[in-house]
């Protein structure tokens, strides 16, 4: 990226906390309500719940100026490119929450129409279960998102993790070649 | 003459001269009211305020008072679940393990978090009310495995007078004395029982010398 490339390791291990303490502290997500799930999103919202109070106030509609994607309700088969593209246009470092079971497994809803889990689109980094779940749930969420992303590593960790990553997804066992059952 | 040319008049009541001095303003009397009240938001992690008491939330699967299973893995529950997200496999009591009073305990017992919508059918089609919901909703993971809970994870902790599981029934008793609520507690042949054959069992009472 830039300046924290060039740091020597040491350096970068404080400069890691205070980037990850700073992206921690407001996390703006951006607006991708889908269904029943993105109510319960937007009571979180209001002031009985009060999102900002962790620093999450505003929800951007321009996903170029935000740092999760709540995926709140039911994808759809039609709509998963477009969440691909909305998610693509976001700037890193980015987060994924899939929020309600829909969004994470597809939920009740096993059928042509609808993507079994927004993870076979976008890669989630925190599943949260319910239908829809409450606010609070949500504000869970929020938190563990939170300390996922006081840990974002930077520079030349990222670029190991990334490779790592890639090794694995590259050397994992396709859905469609697990044989026998699946438990 | 036509329609348009008669002037407009209005059937609202005419303001005063307060009414109409305040006008400009009166849109405020919501936000000025407000103003003087205290906030109603919840500090979430900070202060957790309790659910409605019927609140759906994660299962538990309860036990009998000396400390068997309720689960006799008839697998109703997932039949009547709409998305599919309990798994139950049933397997038989034995002498040397015996789970759930009767002749059947469920072996294999799976919840998906990420299919279950709590909508408590299952807790209907339960016949023996082994599976009730709690009000605990703080669910949430990094993976789609951790969010599938076994049996361990859903199985209620043990009260006092309860026995861990496998042990005898209370001698002389069938499982329909344990339905009407016969049993209430774990008795001395069962503690030997355990006693004799897991010695280091947690749940065994304490053995008072002297």
């Amino acid at each position: 990226m830039g300046l924290e490339e060039s740091m020597p390791s040491f350096l970068t291990g404080t400069v890691e906390d205070v980037v990850g303490w700073a992206r921690g502290a407001s996390i703006w997500p951006v607006t991708f309500g889908l269904a029943c799930c993105s109510i319960e999103m937007m009571a979180t919202g209001g002031p009985r719940f009060d999102i900002a109070r962790i620093g999450s106030e505003v929800f951007r509609s321009s996903p170029r100026q935000a740092d999760l994607m709540i995926v709140a309700g039911r994808l759809s088969q039609k709509m998963a490119p477009v969440l691909r593209q909305v998610y693509d246009q976001m700037s890193e470092p980015k987060w994924v929450l899939a929020m309600g079971v829909c969004a994470s497994s597809g939920g009740m809803f096993n059928n042509y129409a609808i993507v079994q889990g927004v993870d076979h689109v976008v890669p989630v980094d925190i599943y949260l279960p319910g239908c829809p779940p409450r606010p609070e749930m949500l504000l869970g969420a929020l938190m563990a998102i939170k300390e996922h992303a006081k840990k974002t590593p930077l520079g030349a960790h990222r670029r190991e993790i990334a490779k790592a990553v890639e090794e694995a997804a590259l050397a994992a066992l396709p859905t469609s070649e697990m044989k026998g059952l699946l438990r | 003459m036509t329609r348009a040319d008669v002037p407009f008049v209005s059937n609202l009541p005419r303001k005063g001269a307060a009414g109409r001095f305040f006008a400009p303003v009166a849109g405020f009397g919501v936000t000025m009211r407000n103003i003087f009240r205290r906030p109603k938001t919840e500090q979430y992690p900070r202060q957790k305020l309790p659910t409605e008491p019927r609140y759906h939330g994660r299962h538990q699967l309860n036990r009998h008072p000396d400390g068997l299973e309720k689960c006799i893995g008839c697998e109703l529950c997932a039949w009547a679940c709409p998305a599919d997200a309990i798994y139950v496999e049933a397997d038989s009591n034995t002498p040397e393990a015996q789970y759930s009073p009767g002749e059947r305990y469920g072996s294999v017992y799976q919840i998906n978090y990420l299919r279950c919508i709590f909508c408590g059918l299952c807790i209907e089609a339960c016949p023996t009310r082994a599976l009730t919901m709690t009000n605990d909703y703080e669910l949430q993971g990094p993976t789609r495995e951790g969010l599938i809970y076994e049996k361990q994870d859903l199985l209620a902790p043990l009260a006092p007078g309860m026995l861990l599981a496998p042990h005898p029934m209370v001698p002389g008793t069938t499982d329909a004395d344990y339905y009407r609520g016969d049993v209430t507690q774990a008795v001395r042949k069962q503690i030997d029982w355990v006693r004799e054959n897991r010695p280091d069992d947690p749940s065994l009472p304490e053995v008072h010398h002297g």
